[in-house]
This record gives structure tokens, C-alpha cells and sequence, in this order.
């Protein structure tokens, strides 16, 4: 899994039909000290995070159909699993 | 999954048969604010895109699963959906 932020949402209206309903959000990985880390990308919700939010995404088909509680949507590689509520990082 | 802009087209007569019929289109990697981020590549299309659009891709095995020709084959990177809009805090695009 990796730390992330989201930064904002994608809103697309053609597209595949696994994908129907499904909160598109723009995610940037973050590193322990929430400081911006390598490039951005995007995750389908599953724990209705919003723009703002610290959270954490898993980035594998198997784990992803298990979070969406969908086992049709093969085709779904990355999802939000949770949302954040602090890092304690050791000195 | 990841942005990316349709720049151009891909035409291959010779293949395995677990690519017929798919549209393959060359797509440039885009960051959350729309500049090119890495190498273009090749995806297969299940959303009917075509050049100049912004769309939205999945990588690995996962696309894959979206031929219609089967599972079992080659694919690993397919277009998804088109983006009508990405909204990222303070700004907007296209």
C-alpha cells in the first residue's frame, strides 16, 4: 500500500462499465513526513475519501475487487482503501 | 491508473490473434496538471477514444482483462475512460 494525498477528481462520463459509479480521485504519494513524493496518479474510492484527505492506496487487481466489494471489475488494478488519521514517524 | 493524452495511432497487420480487432493508440502520460509525465506507450482502446483526447489507463495485468478477445493475452495497458474533466484543488483542466 502506498501514503498518499488526494488532490482532486476526474470526472469521465465514456468509460468502461466497471467502472460506472465509481468515484474517480486524483491521488499524490506522499513519503513519512507528508511532503510530495514521485508523480501523481489515480485511484477508484472505496472509503469515500474527498479532496484533502491522507490516504492509503492498494495498487493490485485481487485487493482492489475485495475493497470495492465487486468481484466483476477485473479490470480495476488501483483503489482507495482507507483514509489516514496520522503517521507517527520514529525520530 | 493514469492521464494520459491519445497522440497518435498504432497499426500492426501482423499479431497474435488475441489482438485482433483491438484500436491501439499511442498514449503520453499526463500529471494532475497535464504535462507530459514519462514515455508515451502503447494501449488498447475500450472506451472509443481517438486522438487528441484525454483519457484516463490502466496498467498490468488488469488490462488485460478488458479485451474482449479473452484473458490470455498480451495486453498491458488499456484506455478506459475519456476525461471530460480533472478537477485539482485550484485549478481545472481541459
Amino acid at each position: 500500500m502506498t501514503l498518499a494525498r488526494v488532490v482532486g477528481n476526474v470526472v469521465s462520463t465514456e468509460k468502461h462499465p466497471q467502472y460506472r459509479g465509481y468515484k474517480i480521485l486524483v491521488v499524490q504519494p506522499i513519503g513519512g513526513d507528508g511532503k510530495p513524493k514521485g508523480r501523481s496518479f489515480l485511484a477508484l474510492d472505496g472509503v469515500q475519501a474527498g479532496a484533502g484527505d491522507t490516504v492509503l492506496v492498494v495498487d493490485e487487481g485481487g485487493s482492489a475487487r475485495s475493497v470495492l466489494g465487486d468481484e466483476e471489475a477485473v479490470t480495476v488494478r488501483t483503489v482507495i482503501c482507507g483514509i489516514v488519521d496520522r503517521i507517527d514517524v520514529a525520530e | 491508473m493514469k492521464l494520459g493524452r491519445v497522440i497518435g495511432t498504432v497499426v500492426s497487420t501482423q499479431k497474435l490473434e488475441s489482438l485482433e480487432g483491438l484500436k491501439l493508440l499511442l498514449v503520453q502520460p499526463l500529471d494532475e496538471k497535464g504535462k507530459d509525465a514519462g514515455a508515451a506507450l502503447v494501449a488498447f482502446d475500450t472506451a472509443r477514444a481517438g486522438e487528441g483526447d484525454l483519457v484516463f489507463f490502466e496498467a498490468g495485468k488488469e488490462a488485460a482483462q478488458a479485451n474482449p478477445n479473452g484473458w490470455f493475452n498480451p495486453a498491458d495497458a488499456a484506455i478506459i475512460g475519456i476525461v471530460d474533466a480533472v478537477n485539482v484543488t485550484g485549478r481545472s483542466f481541459p
